[in-house]
C-alpha cells in the first residue's frame, strides 16, 4: 500500500524531499516504518529521538498504518 | 482569553501581556525568549524556525488545557514566530495571569519547558561557517 510521508526540519534534510510517496507492506505499523527509514537512511539513526504523527497527533509504534495515511516525521523539536 | 499564535512578524510583548490582563489577576508572568549570540563557544550568526503549524497550535492548546486545569490559570497568550531571526529578536514570548503569582510563575515554567519538548518546531542555529539543527543529535 501507498502512504505519504511528510518531513519537516532535519528529516526534510535526510529524505530530500518535503514530502514523498512510499510503498510499503499491508499490514504496517509506525514501528515497521520506523525500520524501512532507519534501513534506506542511515541518517535517522543517528537522531536522538524520531517520532510520528497521524493527523496532528503523535502515534506509538503500535499505531497501524492505512492506504493513503498522511505520515509525518517528527525529528527532535527545538522550539522556544 | 486563550491567544495561541504562530506568527511570521516580529513579536510584541504588550500585546501578550495584554492579551492575559484581568482585573481578577494578582500577577501576570510574561517569559521572553531571546536569540543568543553562541552556542559553546561558537558564534550564531542568526535562527531559522519552522513548524508543522496545524500540529504545534494543537499540542499548545494541550499545553492550554493543562495551565487552566491544574493552576487554575485565567487567562494565557502563547506566541511563537517562525522564519530567520537575527540576534536579539524574540522567538517565543508566554503570558499567564492567575489570581496569585505564586501559580503564574509555576505555569508559566511549565509551559515553556513542555513547549520544548512537544511542539513540533525546530530551529535551525545559522553560523559564519555552517548550520547545525538544534537537538537533533545526541
Amino acid at each position: 500500500m501507498k502512504i505519504k510521508l511528510i518531513a519537516f526540519g532535519i528529516a526534510k534534510e535526510i529524505i530530500a524531499a518535503s514530502e514523498s510517496d512510499l510503498e510499503v507492506e499491508n499490514p504496517c505499523d509506525i514501528g515497521n516504518l520506523k525500520r524501512i527509514l532507519m534501513t534506506q537512511y542511515h541518517e535517522f539513526k543517528k537522531l536522538q529521538s524520531i517520532k510520528f504523527a497521524i493527523n496532528e497527533d503523535y502515534q506509538e509504534d503500535h499505531f497501524p498504518l492505512h492506504e493513503g495515511d498522511e505520515v509525518v516525521i517528527i525529528p527532535p523539536v527545538s522550539g522556544g | 482569553m486563550r491567544d495561541i499564535q504562530i506568527l511570521e512578524t516580529p513579536l510584541n510583548t504588550q500585546s501578550c501581556h495584554d492579551a492575559v490582563a484581568d482585573p481578577a489577576a494578582g500577577g501576570i508572568v510574561v517569559f521572553v525568549g531571546a536569540v543568543r549570540n553562541q552556542t559553546k563557544g561558537r558564534k550564531v550568526v542568526q535562527l531559522a524556525f519552522e513548524s508543522y503549524v496545524p500540529m504545534a497550535l494543537k499540542e499548545m492548546g494541550k499545553i492550554a488545557d493543562t495551565l487552566y486545569q491544574k493552576w487554575g490559570i485565567l487567562h494565557l497568550s502563547i506566541h511563537h514566530r517562525v522564519g530567520v531571526l537575527e540576534i536579539g529578536e524574540i522567538p517565543v514570548i508566554i503570558a499567564v495571569s492567575t489570581p496569585h503569582r505564586q501559580a503564574a510563575f509555576e505555569a508559566c515554567q511549565y509551559a515553556i519547558d513542555t513547549l520544548k519538548e512537544t511542539v513540533p518546531i525546530w530551529k535551525k542555529e545559522i553560523f559564519e561557517d555552517g548550520t547545525v539543527w538544534v537537538s537533533a543529535h545526541p
